[in-house]
């Protein structure tokens, strides 16, 4: 079994990209299952469904999206092995951009917007840096300029990152990301870890927490003149 | 160098192969490309400037001196061949134009003192002047417009130039044109204005995504582009008239049309 995490801002065109690299995987007599998992709603199961690839939904709800995959990933691979496919690939919802979904052995591919402007690459953090692919859509929305500068950008947080340029609407660059996807290695859960660490999370939003004032919050708490503290027990 | 660049057809929007199935440009050669809105001329130029491998929505296929490019080739700023400038006119980018020129110089492997050159050259072409400290964001179609062309004038200084639709921005075109095209490049030109695709040497006619067929630029037509071009003159003339509040009285039409 070979895993793929695609992970990557909403609306970024994660779901059209995929479209186009499944098709292309299937014209080449390889078997994939798709898994989406998402917070609240998606419905991106049924363009999944349309091509003929076998999809599962994942909704989150109060835990944190990649928390919730991370921890339902043996299951996953379970499910894509009775499947029997050649490839396991997980779409993330992946939101506060603090957590990188990938695991040592899985192929990390990040998909980013380019109209989002020069300085996301910046913003993004792990789930960028971490990427063994970056994935640029909507390139054809900006200038060649901006385009390139999008890319050095990219290449200052992630110097090891594969670029593909590609357009969910055309299918432009989606043939390069199936042939890297072919390419990736086997995957083994017993020695599998995460590239990065999550962020010290537990706190008193975490279990309910609703009042704002400062005096009813516990945990590590970080103030915003960069002074962290742990405050209880 | 590159003396010649080869568009090897592939399908229209119906799936149909495309009646044009090879075109060859060479060295120092202008191409212009019309067509109906929606026609694909803006797909065409967009699959020569990714350097397409049967891997775009056409399936075309563009080879470079009779060869495929490599992916370095094809990816890499720095070894680009092609430069560009699209029809999208505004910029996203949140910073200040001297900061977004020498990003891309320093992208380009250019020089930093291009950064000063492309304002220039861009203030040639435009009415408004640009400075170094403006914000993107804040330019005029026409500043925007004009910083583009000078941007792919002298930062992005490759073999190749695409042009899509210059006329409608406000600038000077037919500057635009002589700046960006330069000496022994190849270039093509998207263009709905008739002065424009007579100045070039050939055009390629698209339809329903289609290359349909490739016109040559009679000698005929290069002098009807000369009279064409009084008529411009006239028009820019009185545009600038209307835009400086000044009231039209006559337009000399004698000597327009012989």
């Amino acid at each position: 079994m070979r895993m793929v995490i695609v992970a990557g801002t909403p609306g970024s065109g994660k779901t059209a990209v995929l479209v186009h690299v499944l098709k292309s995987l299937m014209r080449d007599n390889f078997t994939a299952s798709v898994v989406k998992i998402d917070c609240l709603y998606t419905d991106d199961d049924k363009k999944f469904k349309k091509i003929g690839i076998p999809t599962l939904i994942g909704l989150s709800m109060d835990m944190c999206p990649d928390h919730y995959a991370i921890y339902n990933i043996e299951d996953m691979i379970d499910w894509a092995r009775q499947n029997n496919s050649d490839f396991l690939i997980i779409e993330t919802a992946g939101l506060c951009h603090r957590c990188a979904p990938y695991t040592k052995n899985c192929l990390g591919v990040c998909v980013i917007d380019a109209t989002s402007g020069p300085n996301t690459p910046l913003k993004v953090g792990p789930f960028l840096s971490t990427a063994d692919i970056v994935v640029v859509t909507k390139g054809d929305m900006i200038s060649q300029a901006e385009r390139e500068i999008f890319r050095e950008r990219i290449f200052e947080v992630n110097p090891n990152a594969k670029i593909i340029e590609a357009n969910g609407l055309s299918g432009q660059g989606c043939l390069e990301l199936a042939d890297e996807i072919v390419k990736s290695p086997e995957v083994s859960l017993e020695s599998e870890k995460l590239r990065h660490s999550a962020p010290l999370a537990v706190c008193t939003l975490c279990v309910g927490e609703t009042r704002v004032n400062k005096k009813y919050h516990r945990g590590i708490l970080r103030r915003i003149d960069g002074f962290q503290t742990y405050q209880g027990e | 160098m590159i003396k010649k660049v080869t568009i090897l057809g592939g399908y229209d929007k119906f799936g149909e192969k495309e009646p044009v199935r090879r075109v060859d440009i060479k060295r120092g050669e202008i191409f212009g490309v019309v067509g109906p809105t929606g026609s694909g001329k803006s797909s065409l130029i967009a699959d020569i400037e990714q350097l397409a491998q049967r891997d775009t929505f056409s399936k075309r296929k563009i080879l470079v001196n009779d060869k495929e490019p490599t992916y370095e080739d094809r990816t890499n700023p720095r070894k680009k061949m092609v430069a560009q400038l699209s029809q999208n006119m505004n910029f996203l980018a949140d910073m200040t134009v001297g900061e977004f020129l020498t990003l891309h110089a320093k992208c380009r492997g250019a020089h930093k003192s291009c950064v000063e050159k492309v304002i220039k050259l861009a203030n040639t072409l435009t009415g408004e002047p640009i400075k170094e400290g403006h914000d993107l964001t804040i330019l005029s179609g026409g500043q925007s417009r004009a910083l583009m062309v000078a941007d792919v004038a002298i930062i992005s200084d490759s073999p190749i130039v695409l042009i899509d639709e210059i006329e409608n921005a406000g600038i000077r075109k037919h500057e635009a044109l002589e700046v960006l095209s330069g000496h022994g490049k190849i270039v093509m030109v998207v263009t709905h204005d008739p002065i424009l695709a007579l100045m070039t040497d050939k055009r390629i006619v698209m339809k329903n995504g289609g290359m349909q067929k490739i016109v040559t630029t009679t000698p005929h037509e290069k002098e009807l582009s000369e009279e064409l071009s009084k008529i411009d003159d006239l028009l820019l003339n009185l545009r600038d008239k209307v835009r400086h509040g000044e009231i039209i009285e006559d337009i000399q039409l004698k000597g327009l049309t012989s």
